[in-house]
């Protein structure tokens, strides 16, 4: 029981936000799997954050109640953004999703009720460890049930091929938009637990390299099923703590070990860690049952 | 009549692709649409099934009007198809293939499959059921496990074929169904087609292969330059001097 509290006053926080990441790397997962490439989920997250926060501090409005509002409102951003931008495809979809995170940036660094560049500064901290992971098993769970729904089964269709799946009847533009705002509301509410754990929120963390963070946790853990992303969130954020014990110090080094990492992954799992534990069924030979349709 | 096409044109800039095509394809039937290469077919078919909307003229499906609209409108409708250059879901097994297809039949609400009821286990089983038979129908049921990127070519026409027959359509558009195939796989795709069609489905298709289509279509309609030569049975069709000129040249006419 020592070990573990001693753990814990070490890599608390750590292991906390190793719990964020994941849920934001879930949040980009979701509109992912719908073969939508989008830069956009750091975006959502600072607008849950900020939503959250504001309401917790300045309208005394109860935690639950303020992260919940602020998922809320993420997911209805992220509709009215779907809409239109969802008519992009690959490239395309991604500079219209990066260039919304740059504005969703320059606005709460503008406006008053959001702290300005200095942020919001001095919010409750509400969020405990088993919340988060609490949330991430809800979360997990729920997204590799709804790979076995309707709308899991459409995500999958849309992904391997468009035109083909709106021939076989599927809505294309609604599923499309339904995963980006799931997306929005996963990310707002990564974003709220994360403004009330970390005390104070800055437009500069939800920017650029954070978005192509969550992206990196995706492909290095594999988007071929939810738990890759997890698995890339955690290896990733806690990687530089690893490296620090192993005595790589910090700096460039560091850099160079992360890059060198995802090279190596790029290179030979090409569908991400998870492929170590998928790679040795063996390959199918009559009917195998290497098949999520085997399941449920 | 299932199916009407009237005056049917489709410009792409310049091109005119369709230059008023019409035709009719009755119901139950195995309707042939052949010509030279570039004569529109396949985007008479890409019309047909709203991949593309045509710039003018009408279709009508049962008496309704459909042209302009999407694809996804148009298969719920009940028109189904497969593509020229195989559209797959490639890392889906054959099963998987299948199971997508039926969206249009499957409900597969999420609640029950959130909380693992039975329920939703029991019409798993029946949709899974339901997807072999597809696959049995189209004679690939042994590739079942299989990812869909790992079958041969012919294998995968048939997997599109499949894919296709899982929303049960009325109206099943093929675009070259046994192109590349060898000539067991084009016997079999052919009795699928005459079974599909003896149990009331109609079937508008594509190809190349002449014995195929004289010996499967009741009618045969033939383009040329996104214009109808014309329309009629096997045996008036191959004997129509214009078509013989179409695929010929004149000096054999």
């Amino acid at each position: 029981m020592d070990a573990l509290n001693q753990f814990f006053a070490i890599y608390g926080s750590l292991v906390n936000f190793m719990g964020i990441n994941a849920l934001l790397a879930l949040s980009l997962y979701l509109t992912l799997s719908a073969g939508q490439l989008s830069l956009g989920s750091a975006a959502f997250a600072a607008i849950g954050g900020y939503t959250a926060g504001i309401l917790t501090m300045k309208f005394g409005v109860p935690f639950l109640l303020s992260i919940a509002a602020g998922s809320i409102f993420s997911g209805m951003v992220g509709l009215v953004i779907g809409l239109p931008v969802l008519r992009l495809r690959g490239v395309f979809l991604a500079i219209a999703t990066l260039s919304f995170g740059e504005v969703v940036r320059i606005v709460v660094l503008n406006l008053d009720i959001t702290g300005g560049a200095q942020g919001l500064v001095g919010i409750p901290n509400f969020t405990t460890t088993w919340g988060i992971y609490l949330t991430l098993a809800v979360a997990g769970y729920g997204i590799a049930r709804l790979r076995h729904s309707r709308a899991g089964w459409c995500f999958e269709s849309i992904r391997e091929d468009e035109t083909a799946a709106s021939a076989m009847g599927i809505n294309t533009t609604y599923y499309k938009t339904l995963a980006f705002t799931l997306g929005a509301i996963l990310a707002g509410l990564a974003g709220g637990l994360y403004a009330h754990l970390n005390y104070i929120i800055t437009p500069r963390e939800f920017g650029f390299s954070f978005a192509v963070d969550l992206l990196i946790y995706n492909i290095v853990g594999g988007i071929r099923i939810w738990y890759g992303p997890v698995l890339g969130a955690f290896l990733l954020t806690a990687l530089p703590e690893i490296l620090r014990g192993t005595g790589v110090a910090a700096g460039p080094m560091r850099m160079a070990a992360n890059g060198l990492i995802l090279l190596l992954v790029i290179l030979f799992l090409p569908n991400g860690l998870v492929s170590i534990f998928t790679r040795n069924r063996k390959p199918p030979a009559g009917i195998s049952p290497v098949s999520v349709a085997e399941e449920v | 009549m299932l199916l009407q096409v009237k005056d049917v044109t489709r410009t792409f800039g310049g091109v005119r692709a369709l230059d008023g095509v019409s035709l009719d394809v009755e119901k139950g039937g195995v309707h042939g649409l052949i010509g030279p290469n570039g004569a529109g077919k396949t985007t008479l078919i890409n019309v047909l099934s709203g991949i593309t909307a045509p710039s003018s003229g009408t279709v009508m499906l049962d008496g309704i009007a459909v042209h302009g609209l999407p694809a996804h409108r148009l298969a719920a409708m009940g028109v189904a198809r497969t593509f020229q250059n195989i559209r797959l879901f490639p890392a889906m097994t054959c099963l998987e293939n299948v199971m997508a297809g039926q969206y249009l039949v499957a409900s597969r609400p999420f609640f029950p499959r959130l909380f693992c009821l039975p329920s939703a286990r029991r019409q798993e089983k029946e949709y899974r059921e339901q997807a072999m038979q597809c696959l049995q129908r189209a004679g690939i049921e042994a590739r079942a496990g299989f990812p869909a990127k790992a079958l041969s070519y012919g294998e995968r026409r048939r997997l599109e074929i499949a894919r296709a027959l899982a929303s049960r359509p009325r109206l099943l558009l093929l675009d070259e169904p046994v192109a590349g195939m060898r000539q067991k796989g084009v016997q079999q795709v052919g009795s699928l087609i005459q079974s599909l069609a003896e149990e009331g489905m109609t079937i508008l298709l594509i190809e190349h292969n002449m014995t195929f289509v004289m010996g499967l279509c009741s009618r045969i309609t033939v383009l040329n330059f996104g214009r109808t030569l014309t329309t009629g049975n096997p045996e008036q069709v191959s004997h129509h001097p214009e078509v013989v000129e179409a695929y010929l040249g004149v000096n054999h006419a």
